[in-house]
């Protein structure tokens, strides 16, 4: 091939971008935010895994039959499965352009958020009121751990939630602020992702042991 | 590694690609996770099979409802963010497999084979 | 059990005491006065100079992944000097203890400096050196003007210091842990640990992972979002494609580090029972997790400098990467198996005959795509027109190197073998022998290769071979003694011996050592005198060593927007594609470019992380408080600032890449 010929054929070649677009701000973020939560799903993973692994070593203390009250774990479970739909209607409300309907419906979703933590917070003190404690044994240990992280997770989309309304009040429904109601709503629903697994590993099966 | 593309310069210069969610999407998923919920919970209140069977039952709900959630209300679609979204689910979940089944055989096999331990605990009445 | 008890709380400076200060251990008084001494005189230079408005502007809030890049290889020389003074303390002392003597190194000190030593080397030293040089090298080479989250970036960069500086703290203020560095339950558990070493261990490492996840995310999505029109996956350089493949692995694991050691911060702050001999607590399950996000983390440090040393061999051979697919391929496949031997660090531990097996094989088959990129840059050499520059020199070493310490891991992935040789100074030959000979050889190969990328002249070349003899004779004298006394059955960590028989192999590991630290010093002679001879050592084309990747297309050092226009990619190697077609660089018709903003929220945030950490170190609840409050507050306030970036204006630009079109012309260029 000669230098003639490569020439040639290279012509209309183009090596620089000469009509370029900046990339549109936080064209990244949501895909950011997506690897996060994959990274925050393992650290779930390990959890669950301590629980798989030790939630058998009761050390002569109470066992989840003694423990769990599963109504109770119901109305929970039903306070973060709407809180999801809430959060749904406060996109589609975003998706109208309604700034006032998704800052509603955010706050609804805040309400049964804090809802599902009084349940939580209340039987954790129940359990710790009859001895039940995180220090009893290695199931009770990586039971507080598993479900208190979650419950973190939620106390903290609460807090971004309440941010997020009131960024929400002083910017409108501004590209960047769409941008976090939709990022929050992932993190929202991925932790309805992750009460699934609680509830199904760490209730129903301990209700079967 | 062919359906690649490669990052949009040209593609959409001036919008940022977000998930286009609708009413009917979140009433048909929250109406199926309503379902896959309160079935297990049943299940295991009212005790109708053998425990094992309700546990292969539980366990494959929670399977079908994470899917649930992951279609209706994450909007996880195979074209999401170019594919990026899904490949680093499956990433995401093999790591997460192996973490887990991983732990549990080894710990299993531990377990069993190490010499009891005279203040073990877990023996302890 | 420990030499002092653990001391009482108070409500106003927790555990903190005035006996927290090492008074009694001259070493240490010595080694804090000349960090004083030696602090001071910067400080006073710094602001002698008036630098302090120059450092805080251009260089500690800034969000170019550049200066990112320079502030975390910065961070890591330092951690560097550090964990070797460590290392040549440890020679010291196991080169003299013998016949009855007990050395000088106490082994309250002794267990903290070996400790130490492995922490150090790899969270503070290879990390930052790694993530620094993905920072620097990976935009560039994917055409971009920066990265994904310029933010995050130096936020990350100021977490990362944090935890170095907290760890850093340790040495003066209380102690630091005696456990070796992963810190085993239950001598780590508050039962046989009850001091504040191991709280030092675990804060540092969890204020430097956050930092590490979230420059992880932050450089994938840049790989995956920010790459240059016409760079497809498979045309992407191939350290793009091991940093891709590294960071994956750095989120894909560092949750599980952060996971376990909060598990283990319960059981020591809370009472929790999950890696206690008691209620049910299993260690085992402790080796267990730390060893799945440890062995990845082996693969995160190695597959960049693969990349490295695949630049390096095409670049100064002259040919394109043989293999390039296989080498792809074998990345990939090394990322998903680096996920499946993680129990071949535990085969003693007491797993069936199915289980160790498994691992074995693993552990073998891993070595598999290893070998094959070896045959790969082999095969791009033969035939080549190789230039025996510094970084090729490296290149070499390493892979003489490199194949000696793969060979012994093969022969420890044999669980029978590991039976005997497990825990053994064997051991720690053959993780020397990896990770001297292929992390840090592929360190000083991309420091020697980029450095004209960054600083606009070559580094001198004298002072470099003088460095890279020593470092690799040094090198050998000190681990091939290790590797005989393994064999012999010596166990690691030891701090005195009985065996006069064994003082020799000591001696000359010593001896090792001492030529390692010439090595090292001739580096830091090499970086000055380069610094001085500057001019002399310029290069105005900003492509001294004939480079066939897009970071080589821009100038030396690179504006802060990179590249005036964003390069097209047609082929693989693109820049030497382009010179090879006679591009044109296009010197009229500059735009504005879109460029992120300064921010000092990201030191901030880490300062206050920096303060809660001492704080839950030394139980100052009040201080924990606070500091969290505090956190939280800046954190939200910094998500009130939405005015995050600003154009160049063209004619800045305009300004830029005429004397850019000068300094060209006047090279001949």
């Amino acid at each position: 091939m000669s230098t003639k010929t490569l020439a040639a054929a290279d012509e209309e070649l183009r090596f620089y971008d000469l009509d370029e677009h900046a990339h549109p701000e936080g064209h990244s973020t949501m895909l950011g935010f997506w690897i996060y939560l994959m990274s925050d799903c393992l650290i779930f993973a390990i959890l669950f895994a301590c629980y798989a692994v030790l939630g058998g070593n009761y050390a002569a203390g109470p066992a989840p039959k003694d423990l769990f009250e599963l109504p109770l774990v119901a109305l929970n479970t039903a306070m973060l499965l709407i809180s999801s739909i809430t959060f749904g209607f406060a996109v589609l409300q975003m998706q109208q352009g309604k700034v006032r309907g998704t800052q509603i419906w955010l706050a609804v979703t805040a309400l049964f958020g804090a809802a599902f933590l009084a349940i939580e917070l209340y039987e954790f003190r129940h359990l710790i009121h009859i001895g039940a404690t995180p220090q009893r044994s290695a199931f009770l240990s990586a039971f507080f751990t598993l479900v208190g992280t979650h419950g973190l997770h939620v106390t903290f989309g609460i807090v971004w939630l309440i941010t997020l309304m009131v960024q929400l009040n002083k910017h409108g429904l501004i590209a960047a602020n769409k941008r976090r109601v939709m990022c929050l709503s992932m993190f929202w629903h991925f932790l309805d992702v992750v009460w699934i697994g609680v509830f199904t590993i760490v209730y129903l099966m301990g209700m079967l042991q | 590694m062919s359906r690649e593309s490669t990052p949009g310069h040209a593609d959409h210069p001036h919008e940022i690609e977000m998930p286009h969610a609708s009413l009917r999407d979140y009433l048909i998923g929250f109406a199926l996770s309503v379902v896959l919920t309160a079935i297990p919970f049943w299940l295991v209140m009212t005790m109708p099979l053998s425990a094992g069977a309700t546990a292969a039952i539980i366990m494959g709900f929670a399977m079908a409802q994470i899917v649930v959630h992951m279609v209706f209300f994450l909007h996880m679609t195979p074209k999401a963010e170019g594919g990026w979204s899904l490949i680093s689910l499956v990433f995401t979940i093999i790591v997460l497999g192996i973490a887990l089944a991983g732990s549990l055989w080894v710990m299993h096999h531990l377990n069993t084979n190490m010499m009891p331990m005279p203040h073990d605990m877990n023996q302890l009445p | 059990m420990t030499p002092h008890p653990a001391p009482e709380t108070g409500p106003l400076l927790g555990k903190l005491s005035l006996d927290a200060l090492p008074l009694h251990e001259p070493i240490l008084v010595i080694t804090f006065i000349a960090v004083a001494i030696g602090g001071l005189a910067l400080v006073a230079a710094i602001t002698k100079y008036r630098l302090w408005g120059y450092l805080w502007k251009e260089w500690f809030t800034t969000v170019d992944h550049k200066r990112i890049g320079i502030m975390y290889m910065i961070l890591g020389l330092i951690m560097f000097l550090r964990g070797f003074s460590d290392a040549i303390m440890m020679r010291l002392q196991q080169a003299m203890a013998f016949g009855g003597s007990e050395g000088y190194l106490p082994a309250h000190h002794y267990d903290q400096v070996f400790t130490a030593h492995g922490v150090i080397m790899i969270f503070f030293v290879a990390m930052p050196f790694i993530t620094g040089l993905m920072n620097y090298i990976v935009p560039l080479q994917i055409g971009a003007r920066d990265v994904s989250f310029p933010f995050l970036n130096n936020f990350s960069f100021w977490m990362t210091t944090a935890g170095a500086v907290l760890c850093m703290i340790s040495l003066f203020v209380g102690e630091f842990a005696q456990t070796g560095w992963l810190a085993y339950p239950p001598l780590s558990g508050i039962a046989y640990s009850p001091n504040v070493g191991v709280d030092y261990y675990i804060w540092s490492l969890q204020i430097a992972g956050v930092g590490t996840t979230l420059s992880g995310i932050n450089l994938i999505v840049t790989m995956l979002k920010l790459r240059a029109p016409g760079m497809r996956l498979m045309k992407m350089p191939v350290f793009t494609w091991t940093s891709l493949c590294a960071n994956i692995l750095i989120v894909a694991t560092f949750p599980v580090l952060t996971a376990t050691l909060a598990l283990l911060t319960l059981d020591r702050y809370a009472g929790t029972n999950f890696f206690t001999n008691d209620f049910g607590g299993s260690p085992m399950m402790y080796v267990n997790l730390i060893w799945i996000w440890g062995h990845p983390e082996v693969y995160i440090l190695i597959l960049p400098l693969f990349g490295v040393f695949s630049e390096v061999t095409s670049t100064f051979s002259g040919k394109r990467l043989f293999g390039y697919t296989s080498m792809v391929y074998a990345t990939i496949c090394i990322t998903i198996l680096s996920y499946l031997v993680w129990l071949h660090h535990f085969f003693t531990m007491g797993s069936g005959a199915s289980v160790n097996s498994f691992f074995g094989i693993t552990t073998m088959v891993i070595s598999i795509p290893t070998g094959a990129k070896l045959f790969n840059w082999l095969f791009t050499m033969y035939r080549g027109r190789i230039r025996f520059e510094l970084p090729m020199m490296w290149t070499v070493a390493f892979m003489l190197t490199f194949v000696v310490g793969g060979m012994t891991g093969v022969l420890l992935a044999v669980p029978p073998a590991d039976f005997v040789l497990h825990n053994s100074l064997f051991l720690v030959a053959h993780f020397h022998n990896v990770i001297i000979g292929g992390v840090l050889f592929g360190l000083f190969a991309a420091i020697n290769y980029w450095w004209p990328k960054a600083f606009g002249f070559k580094l001198d070349v004298f002072w470099g071979k003088i460095s890279f003899w020593c470092w690799v004779v040094g090198f050998w004298l000190a681990f091939m003694p290790l590797y005989i006394l393994g064999l012999m059955g010596v166990t690691r960590r030891m701090r005195v011996f009985d065996d006069p028989s064994l003082q020799i192999w000591f001696v000359v590991a010593g001896i090792g050592a001492a030529v390692i630290a010439v090595g090292i010093a001739a580096m830091l002679v090499q970086f000055a005198v380069s610094i001085w001879r500057r001019d002399q050592l310029r290069d105005e084309t900003g492509d001294p060593w004939d480079g066939r990747t897009l970071e080589w297309a821009t100038s030396s050092p690179p504006p802060d927007y990179n590249f005036a226009f964003t390069p097209v990619i047609h082929d693989l190697d693109a820049w030497h594609d382009m010179k090879r077609r006679g591009h044109g660089r296009p010197v009229t018709g500059f735009r504005d470019i879109h460029m992120p903003s300064n921010t000092g929220a990201g030191i901030i945030l880490a300062g206050i992380s920096l303060v809660m950490g001492f704080a839950l170190v030394w139980h100052i609840w009040w201080l924990v408080a606070a500091s969290f409050i505090a956190l939280i507050g800046a954190a939200i306030v910094h998500t009130f600032n939405y005015k995050r970036d600003f154009d160049i204006p063209a004619a800045t630009v305009a300004a830029v890449e005429d004397a850019r079109t000068r300094q060209l012309a006047a090279t001949g260029a």
